[in-house]
């Protein structure tokens, strides 16, 4: 064993780290690892993130595009090409954020290890959501990419996509995140994916509109986070409606907000007894 | 006097049905290390988790670095460093990105992080291993990353919680050897163990604890003195012949203990040729662990 230098143990002077709520300096030390064990996998998730999208708009854009050539105004392709944005950033917030934070938690343990650190789980969690978030919003412009090679037109309001990512991303990693904290095992995530996050995804005029549903469904569609950025996704690319379009952001706002605070207190329970 | 590093009074902490530590009172006294021994389920990960805040007391008071907890509880674990029972590396990252993160967390300043990474590898002996995937590492070199982890930013307390549980002896020396130099060096080490040896060997003072007290504190000598005397006699026999040799040592008042196919009369010295012949030996702290908290030792 080396001898360990006593020096560093001297007290330094006006170097007294700052202690408050929410510290950057916390959350950029959780950042830093996700982005370090990123590192290691940004291939095979750039891969599925690129692939997914393109088997969407191979299998809606020819199988179903066959039938109907337009939907709600729209060519099919660019109803598909955006609803399809939607999705990507549903899928690569929700199930990391359910997942890798059950993982994380429970088997891994990592959370234990960060939480002996002064760092709290307010930090914690909204650095693992802000993460996701990130990456929802990056990720969310694979499938753009992809439609653009099916033949969607470029536009200015594409430029926005990644910020309407990053709003929705944060609020469906932090249902996530509240998931994976209440679940006793991943069995039970079960319940939720096939109960709450494929219809979410259905009703929320991704691939289909939702006229022909019954009335109920376009309510549900009104009130969930999923239909608002299809909307402000599809409004970004063929133009803004403002009015319409801040109330979309308001909802997603709310709801990430929400979800965030959820999270935090019911990791909360699970880490501090 | 300095003021303790660590101070718990009347503290408390219940599962449900389960108390798992009732009213405990300990200092740490600053630079010095405290063995904290006893049998599992006696509530020293408990004890240990408090001290961080990751575990919130029922009642009573606790003060880490003159810290309040839970309130000041990140305060106090920015000079705090821990060691977990529980190996929780980030097993995808490397050894110096294992480091790395946790320079970070307790905001080591940015110029000065990769000379502490550096440093808390050279301390662990790791240096050759600093870019290997902790995944691949030994089982030593991963408990000895834990230690270093804890150290990355020079702390002035250290929390071991059971440091060598299931860890092969060379592998346990060297990691005593490690806790030996930082308590040279003025570092407070709390320890918790259930290895007898452990707390003998690098523990300044020992406090016992079962069922979720401190039953017994003090230098393992003096502890040694207290309880069980300066001599133990060793007896092997059959069943019935040890019960009847019990029998007449506790009659002339002698404490005894049975385990397995051996009686202990604690206290020898104390005998006039009152006692059956057997085998002498010094008292150890191992006869006050099992005096005080009934268990066996592993």
């Amino acid at each position: 064993m080396a001898t360990v230098e006593t020096e560093r143990r001297d007290p330094a002077p006006g170097r007294t780290p700052r202690v408050r709520r929410l510290e950057p300096a916390a959350i950029g030390a959780v950042l830093w690892r996700e982005l370090t064990v990123f590192r290691r996998y940004w291939r095979s998730t750039t891969f599925s993130s690129v692939i997914e999208p393109t088997i969407f708009l191979l299998a809606f854009g020819f199988g179903f595009g066959a039938l109907v050539s337009r939907v709600a105004g729209y060519d099919y392709i660019e109803f598909v090409g955006t609803g399809v944005v939607a999705t990507a950033v549903l899928f690569s917030s929700v199930f990391p954020g359910l997942f890798t934070t059950f993982i994380k938690r429970r088997f891994q343990r990592t959370y234990d290890s960060l939480l002996a650190a002064p760092i709290d789980v307010e930090e914690l969690v909204t650095a693992e959501v802000l993460w996701l978030a990130l990456r929802a919003g990056v990720y969310g412009m694979a499938p753009l990419l992809v439609a653009m090679a099916f033949g969607l037109d470029p536009a200015w309001g594409m430029l926005v996509l990644p910020f309407i990512g990053f709003l929705t991303g944060f609020g469906f990693a932090a249902f996530g995140v509240t998931i994976a904290a209440v679940a006793k095992s991943i069995d039970n995530f079960n319940y939720v994916t096939s109960s709450v996050i494929t219809p979410l995804f259905l009703v929320a005029r991704t691939f289909f509109p939702i006229d022909a549903l019954p009335g109920w469904a376009s309510t549900v569609a009104q009130v969930e986070p999923l239909y608002h950025c299809v909307e402000l996704v599809r409004d970004a690319v063929f133009g803004f409606q403002p009015g319409a379009d801040l109330l979309h952001v308001g909802v997603l706002l709310v709801f990430a907000l929400l979800m965030w605070r959820l999270a935090i207190w019911r990791l909360g329970l699970r880490l501090i007894d | 006097m300095r003021r303790p590093a660590i101070t718990l009074r009347g503290v408390h902490k219940r599962y449900g049905e389960i108390t798992a530590v009732a009213g405990l009172d300990l200092d740490v006294p600053a630079g010095t290390c405290l063995g904290l021994l006893g049998p599992n389920g006696a509530g020293k990960s408990t004890t240990m988790r408090m001290l961080t805040a990751q575990t919130i007391a029922d009642s009573g008071e606790i003060e880490v670095l003159g810290h309040r907890l839970p309130r000041e509880s990140k305060q106090a674990r920015t000079r705090c460093g821990v060691v977990p029972q529980i190996d929780n590396l980030d097993f995808e990252l490397t050894v110096r990105q294992n480091l790395a993160v946790f320079a970070r967390l307790y905001r080591v300043p940015k110029a000065e992080r990769a000379a502490a990474v550096d440093r808390a590898l050279e301390t662990a002996n790791l240096t050759t291993r600093a870019d290997s995937v902790a995944d691949e590492l030994s089982g030593g070199m991963r408990r000895r990353l834990l230690v270093a982890r804890g150290l990355v930013h020079g702390p002035e307390l250290l929390l071991l919680d059971e440091p060598t549980v299931g860890l092969d002896p060379q592998v346990r020396s060297e990691l005593w050897t490690l806790v030996d130099e930082l308590r040279s060096e003025g570092v407070t080490i709390l320890m918790s163990t259930h290895y007898i040896e452990e707390a003998e060997r690098l523990a300044d003072e020992v406090a016992i604890m079962n069922e979720g007290q401190i039953v017994a504190r003090g230098r393992p000598q003096d502890l040694v003195a207290q309880h069980v005397g300066r001599e133990v006699m060793e007896i092997y026999g059959p069943a019935a012949e040890l019960l009847e040799a019990e029998r007449h040592a506790t009659g002339e008042g002698f404490a005894t203990r049975r385990t397995g196919p051996v009686l202990a009369i604690l206290g020898a010295e104390r005998s006039n040729g009152a006692l059956p012949d057997g085998y002498r030996r010094p008292a150890s702290l191992e006869d006050v662990f099992v005096v005080l908290t009934g268990q066996e030792v592993e």
